[in-house]
């Protein structure tokens, strides 16, 4: 079915009787042309461009729990293209391009909202770090401009803008960045997906590859046995210990990252702010919650939940740009794990075992990056060769000593 | 969490520093043939384990003393802690 106006206005009269489920609940086949292994975001919108972009359709998702269980569920929401590195900027913009697209093109409402992305700046130095910064983005056709104390002053005028330690001096806005509600981006892909054929198959853990003579042809699961010639790992948080039934070591660590939802409050945060001193970010969900986050804990971990220490630094952070959030209630925290990878930058590239593909640590930043990974990794399992954004995500950089180090804090997951 | 130190007793994690897996301990010899990739394995390459996970904590506002925290990566449990001289001793190194 079709969403519209229409179907909308004809199920309101119809007492809403004709809804479908989104997306079907189909047995495994035994044999696919690929795999995906992990239904979130980004696993989901592989398998969609595979279907709708490169005619791939006999696809199956495996998810070991429910769709959008993890980190597409987690995240603080945010969207943008505001990278400085050649290979990063051109991927995270092709990315921003198709979440412009995106709720047309899947036909489900994931209420993509460019309500714009502050980055503030404290300092000299920094404001010419981002005058840099935002060069580097207008190469790549996206939008940067700098901001004065003034402008930001008539746009925020509840930032704390005299703080004796990191007075706000002026901010890079880039005005086409914003907010996604996290879950209809899971769902969209899901459905769009599934009408194109793709089998999601729900509650399928997979529990070892079948691989001979360094050919991965297939996936041992909780439901059987399924072949592929293509078998596709999209389970960042989680890659560490797939990959370990496939004998690779990676160059990631898992940490946990915590977020924050305060108190429904009126409108008072016109768009995404982030704080140039310490680490931190906030924005308004359309509920009205003040959602924001800050670093991650620093230690590897699994278990989908922080510590206080950095609850408080994170609070401290926001305290030191927005004193009025200090007023507001915390209404929920959560922890979702990370791949933490060794320069900050993820992985999008083929394994050593032929037919193995592997999409992985995103550290932090994956959520924005959902549209350009799954249209990067599906262009890499249907064509074999990388698509022309992500020719830089190599696994093979570390050894190669071609890092993509946007924060260049050097082999420490902990500190990206 | 809080890191029972063998030394100083129970101290919060907010007082260390964390570097990652306890096989960090053991650096590659620099002069074997295959160097070049023993490093790059050191350097870049993690189990990175889910449960029960040796690592290095270092005191930085303490005594400044490393220590092998063993730890469980899915509950933050601290089963054991070390001190990391001793357990490079009992490894074979000789400091």
């Amino acid at each position: 079915m079709r969403y519209s106006v229409l179907s909308l206005l004809k199920e309101a009269f119809n007492g809403n009787k004709g809804w479908k489920p989104a997306w079907r609940d189909p047995e495994p086949q035994a044999e696919y042309d690929v795999i995906i292994v992990g239904g979130g975001g980004h696993g989901l919108a592989t398998a969609y461009y595979l279907a709708r972009e490169f005619g791939i359709n006999r696809v199956a998702v495996l998810e070991k729990g429910w769709i959008g269980s993890g980190n597409v569920g987690r995240n603080t929401t945010i969207i943008r293209s505001n990278y400085l590195l050649d290979g990063n900027q051109p991927f995270y913009e092709q990315s921003l391009k198709l979440w412009e697209g995106l709720e047309q093109d899947f036909n489900y409402n994931a209420m993509v909202s460019q309500r714009g992305i502050i980055n503030l700046y404290h300092s000299d130095p920094q404001r010419d770090a981002f005058v840099r910064r935002a060069n580097s983005m207008r190469l790549s056709g996206a939008d940067a401009e700098i901001l004065n104390q003034n402008t930001i002053r008539e746009m925020c005028p509840f930032l704390d803008f005299d703080n004796a330690r990191f007075p706000i001096q002026g901010g890079l806005i880039q005005r086409r960045g914003g907010t996604v509600r996290h879950d209809a981006v899971a769902w969209g892909y899901a459905r769009g997906a599934d009408q194109r054929g793709v089998d999601i198959l729900q509650n399928c853990e997979v529990t070892d590859f079948i691989i001979e003579n360094g050919v991965c042809s297939g996936v041992e699961t909780n439901r059987g046995s399924i072949r592929a010639n293509k078998v596709g790992v999209a389970v960042a948080g989680s890659s560490g210990r797939v990959m370990a039934q496939a004998g690779m070591r990676l160059p990631i660590e898992t940490h946990v990252l915590q977020a924050f939802v305060s108190e429904g409050l009126k409108p008072v945060l016109p768009g995404v702010i982030t704080f140039g001193a310490g680490h931190f970010y906030v924005s308004q969900s359309d509920k009205g919650g003040l959602v924001f986050g800050g670093d991650i804990d620093g230690y590897n971990s699994y278990a989908q939940r922080g510590n206080l220490p950095v609850v408080e630094d994170v609070c401290e952070s926001g305290m030191a740009i927005m004193p009025m959030i200090g007023r507001s209630k915390l209404l929920r925290m959560w922890g979702g794990v990370m791949d933490m990878s060794m320069d900050g930058s993820p992985i999008i590239d083929k394994t050593p075992i032929d037919g193995l593909y592997l999409n992985a640590g995103w550290c932090y930043g994956g959520f924005k990056a959902t549209p350009a990974s799954g249209w990067c990794f599906a262009h890499l399992l249907a064509k074999d060769e990388p698509h022309k954004t992500a020719t830089k995500y190599r696994l093979d950089r570390f050894k190669r000593g071609a890092m993509v180090d946007e924060r260049g804090a050097g082999a420490q997951p902990n500190l990206h | 969490m809080i890191i029972n130190h063998p030394l100083l007793g129970p101290r919060d994690a907010t007082e260390f520093s964390y570097l990652g897996d306890a096989s960090l301990m053991h650096r590659p010899e620099w002069q074997s043939d295959d160097a070049e990739n023993q490093f790059y394995e050191y350097q870049y390459l993690r189990d990175n384990k889910a449960g029960i996970h040796r690592e290095l904590w270092y005191h930085e506002q303490g005594d400044r003393s490393w220590l092998v925290v063993t730890r469980n990566t899915l509950t933050h449990e601290i089963s054991s802690v070390e001190l990391a001289s001793d357990v490079a001793r009992r490894e074979g190194r000789s400091r």
